[in-house]
């Protein structure tokens, strides 16, 4: 994939979706390109023919970062076979504010936003059927977030008397490892007193 | 290699300091008792463990990577079939459920739903550090933190994933499990 490519096609791009277009970088041989929210299913749909030939979605995916504004990304990877280039499009939004689904564009995601609805709580309007797919039934939260806890809300036992697996909340009995880096069994940087006759001698 | 060896000894006369006419002497007596009287004396519980320990059907609980161990251990190099085990696909017909990988808040009731179904004597090996407690995933929000939780296990087996030598080896301790405690009562 050579940087030439890219750049010609940030340029192409550039010229025929001007203002949509919010970022170009064009970084460690990558092309990012961060779009309109409300353009999207346009340019997948323009970028998915001629001249530019995405015909595949890789992947759809969402980021978080809790301190921004608008804190989720949605992020569509893109491959063209034919001309054997990759392209990633984000798109900024948050809880309330819906994506439009490009699921009339590329069949496959369907499943992804469902994916990423379910990890990040981000909301895909004109989806036919945006549930829940991986997490448990009746799962609270949305575990891919930054202010999720690790381990979670609820915790499943079976219980002998109801003869049901039931939930209740999360009771560690180890809690978290915290690493001290200053352990001499964690790779110190410090001499240990006795350790300099080792390298004096 | 490219020695030829003769019928009946094969595999056998490589080894070296064993001699095939020296016999174990429990089987001697075992032999030597059939031939003299016809039959032999053992008490009732005796045969049934051993008819137990003989047919363990395991029920297919692959979860994770520990599956690929499993089938391993019941493919033709560890071969778990000598010992009369073999995958069932149903939890009727199975008198044994080895857990093998990480049991998920989502799997846990098909998990139980699965054991209720299997018919008594039944018996659970749990296969793996995740089944065993967790594992790698202790901390998960979506992991149940040992199969324990929701089964009862009888063996079991460390590692991540354990090998098939190793699962072996938890097999034969859950048939001198059941030698030691097995019985008709329930």
């Amino acid at each position: 994939m050579s940087i030439e490519k890219l750049q010609a096609l940030a340029e192409r791009a550039q010229a025929e979706f001007k203002e949509a277009i919010l970022e170009t970088r064009l970084q460690y041989g990558e092309l990012t390109l961060t779009v309109e929210r409300e353009r999207i299913v346009d340019i997948l749909s323009k970028l998915k023919r001629e001249p530019y030939r995405f015909h595949q979605l890789i992947d759809l995916t969402g980021v978080d970062y809790p301190k921004r504004e608008r804190r989720f990304d949605v992020v569509y990877h893109l491959l063209s076979m034919t001309q054997n280039i990759r392209i990633r499009i984000k798109v900024t939004t948050d809880e309330a504010v819906p994506v439009p689904s490009v699921r009339e564009v590329y069949p496959n995601a369907d499943w992804y936003e469902r994916e990423a609805f379910d990890m990040y709580g981000m909301m895909f309007s004109n989806h036919p059927d945006l549930r829940r797919m991986l997490t448990d039934y009746g799962f609270q939260g949305h575990p891919l977030r930054k202010d999720f806890p690790m381990t979670g809300y609820v915790e499943v036992r079976y219980d002998e008397e109801q003869k049901r697996v039931v939930y209740e909340p999360v009771k560690l009995v180890q809690e978290y490892r915290k690493f001290d880096f200053l352990s001499p069994w964690e790779g110190a940087e410090y001499i240990l007193p006795g350790d300099e006759k080792a390298k004096a001698g | 290699m490219g020695v030829i060896v003769p019928a009946g000894q094969a595999g056998r006369s490589t080894v070296e300091g064993y001699n095939p006419d020296v016999h174990d002497k429990f089987f001697e007596q075992v032999s030597a008792e059939l031939n003299e009287k016809g039959f032999l004396v053992a008490s009732a519980d005796d045969v049934i463990t051993w008819a137990r320990t003989g047919s363990l059907m395991w029920m297919t609980f692959g979860l994770a990577c520990c599956a690929v161990e499993m089938m391993q251990a019941s493919m033709p190099r560890y071969d778990m079939e000598r010992f009369g085990m073999a995958p069932r696909a149903s939890p009727r017909q199975s008198d044994l459920m080895i857990v093998a990988g990480t049991l998920t808040n989502k799997m846990a009731p098909a998990l139980r739903k699965v054991y209720d179904q299997m018919p008594d004597p039944r018996y659970v090996l749990s296969m793996g550090s995740c089944a065993n407690g967790g594992g790698y995933y202790h901390y998960s929000y979506s992991v149940v933190r040992g199969c324990d939780r929701v089964v009862p296990v009888d063996v079991y087996v460390p590692g991540c994933p354990p090998s098939a030598e190793a699962l072996l080896y938890g097999l034969l301790q859950l048939q001198k499990k059941i030698r030691r405690t097995g019985g008709i009562r329930r």
